[in-house]
């Protein structure tokens, strides 16, 4: 479903006349199937937020391509609707002079319903993240941490995509928190049948919600393995990585 | 609307409003507002105190006071006003397409800024009036040319960093085009900063264009005008300094209006702020301070 074949990626350092270059991404081939869950885990600085953007469109790679059933994934008709996300920072995620019921809103305009559908589908969102219709009046800052991060989550599944890309989307939660969060994206993929592309540095949430994780290191595939097999890493890195866990 | 209505219960802000509210209707409908001809001569009545015929008294030609001030809103506020949205205008188009789209765009049109930032905001203006000559629109021009650099630098920067915010990458990610993100999040987002830097800056050239008046390089008698008016008093500035008075308040009282209402502006259109300032009733807007601190005078 989603291709990436071959993607470099590099930025140019210091001011605009420069001529220094970072590599940022190297090499990278992988994909990512219908329904599938797929871990994306590397240290701070190895690239993972550069690799989400790219996979959402929002950045072209140097080389290489990224493809969406075929389609280029940059091509914003090629994503419209089918491709969503949920960021970290869930404080900058709503736009600050929406409310609730506003921020909501904006996936579903993207389709063409009735008035009358929508609110319903409001309501139905809300419930479905464990919020009350309460909240449809709410700005962000009147939420907290984990509920902004579930209206968060409920306008990224509002289109119904087929994949969303959740870019530490549990990370600045605290602890039972992000459980929660997590369960409810468990949840939510077995009402939707969607592919999540979860990003993190923390090996224990992916291993919870994840089918196959990825790991990279200093913006290439170190290792792919599926979650049975995650005790039996082959690369050095991964041990390391895995051994600062159990221990 | 809703805006709108808390902005009114600050009592401060409500006040400055009507002040230039009143002063804008004055000065647009002002053949109506004045009672007598303001470029009438009287000589006989030189220097007269207020009575009730002329309510502000009479100048050093016996010329109605009040309405001098009256006719004066037109160039000293109006013509202000209609540079200032000129170039508010010409600053928001650009400072959205650099800050938004970046890139090229952004460097080309920030160098041509810079280029402009480079020259002293006075000489510039006497340089203009210099080639044109001395005149109210020639003024204007030069307060075009001069602060739509300016304008498009700050809006730039406000629009850049709400352009890398969580919320716009979500509609990037959704499809939503460039046209609908930046009517529906980058103007109501960056709408405050705007008006709080327009505002502050409409106050500061009423008095830039007083000052130039009163040098006699604005508007050119027997016009009225603020500035020029202090400028007619002067002569008598020691034997009668209550001609200034007039002016002199008039001038204050709209600039402070409207350098209150631009306090009250940000903490109205912000919902943060507004609900801060529910909760601590009577604390100051905390963040004015960020945006005004770059005032140019
Ligand atoms: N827009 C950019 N311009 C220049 N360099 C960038 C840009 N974005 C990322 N980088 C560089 O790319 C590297 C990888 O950054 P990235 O944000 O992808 O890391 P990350 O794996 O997401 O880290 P973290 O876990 O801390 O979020 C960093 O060294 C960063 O400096
Ligand atoms: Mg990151």
């Amino acid at each position: 479903m989603l291709s990436v074949d071959r993607v470099h990626k590099s930025y140019i350092k210091g001011g605009f006349f420069s001529k220094e270059i970072q590599q940022v991404l190297t090499n990278m081939s992988f994909e990512c199937g219908q329904g599938e869950c797929l871990g994306i885990i590397g240290e701070s600085g190895s690239g993972k937020s550069t690799l989400g953007r790219l996979l959402l469109g929002l950045e072209k790679p140097d080389s290489g391509s990224v493809l969406f059933e075929g389609n280029k994934v940059e091509d914003r008709r090629a994503r419209m609707g089918n491709i969503s996300a949920v960021f970290q920072d869930y404080s900058s995620s709503i736009n600050p002079f929406y409310t609730v019921e506003q921020a909501l809103m904006e996936p579903l305009k993207q389709q063409s319903r009735d008035y009358q559908e929508n609110q319903d589908k409001i309501d139905l969102l809300l419930h479905q993240v464990g919020l009350n219709p309460s909240y449809r009046k709410k700005y962000p800052h009147e939420l907290s941490g984990g509920e902004a991060q579930r209206v968060c989550i409920a306008r990224a599944v509002a289109t119904e995509p087929k994949c969303i890309l959740l870019d530490e989307a549990i990370s600045s939660l605290d602890g039972s928190v992000q459980m929660q969060v997590l369960e409810l994206l468990k949840s939510l993929r077995k009402i939707y049948n969607m592919a999540y592309i979860f990003i993190t540095h923390d090996i224990q949430a992916a291993a919870y919600i994840c089918d196959r994780v990825m790991i990279i290191r200093n913006g290439e595939i170190e290792e792919m393995v599926k979650i049975e097999h995650l005790k039996d890493v082959q690369s050095a890195y991964a041990r390391k990585l895995l051994q600062m866990i159990i221990t | 609307m809703k805006r709108l209505q808390f902005l009114l219960k600050d009592k401060l802000a409500a006040a400055s409003l009507s002040i230039l509210v009143v002063t804008i209707v004055a000065g647009i409908f002002a053949p109506l507002f004045a009672p007598h001809d303001p470029e009438e001569v009287h000589m006989e009545l030189r220097y007269a105190a207020s009575s009730w015929e002329y309510l502000l008294g009479n100048d050093h030609l016996g010329r109605c006071i009040l309405s001098r001030l009256i006719f004066g809103i037109r160039p000293s506020v109006l013509w202000v006003l209609a540079a200032l949205a000129v170039s508010v205008g010409i600053g928001a188009i650009l400072g959205f397409i650099a800050g938004y789209f970046r890139g090229l765009t952004d460097a080309v049109v920030m160098r041509i800024c810079d280029v402009m930032l480079s020259f002293p905001g006075y000489v510039m203006t006497l340089a203009v009036i210099g080639i044109l000559g001395v005149g109210l629109e020639n003024i204007l021009i030069a307060f075009v040319l001069m602060k739509w650099a300016w304008f498009t630098r700050i809006i730039r920067t406000s629009v850049m960093q709400y352009a890398e915010s969580d919320y716009v990458k979500f509609s990037k990610v959704l499809g939503v085009s460039d046209i609908k993100i930046i009517t529906k999040h980058m103007v109501p987002v960056s709408l405050p900063d705007i008006a709080v830097i327009a505002s502050s800056s409409f106050g500061s050239m009423i008095l830039q264009l007083s000052g130039f008046s009163f040098l006699g390089l604005g508007i050119q008698a027997p016009n009225a005008e603020w500035g020029m008016m202090l400028n007619e008093a002067r002569e008598v500035m020691f034997s009668k300094p209550e001609f200034m008075l007039a002016p002199g308040l008039t001038i204050i009282v709209v600039v402070s209006a409207i350098n209150f209402l631009s306090d009250a502006l940000q903490v109205a259109l912000d919902p943060k702020l507004l609900a801060s300032k529910y909760k601590l009733q009577g604390q100051g807007p905390a963040s004015t301070a960020r945006l005004q601190g770059k005032e140019v005078a």
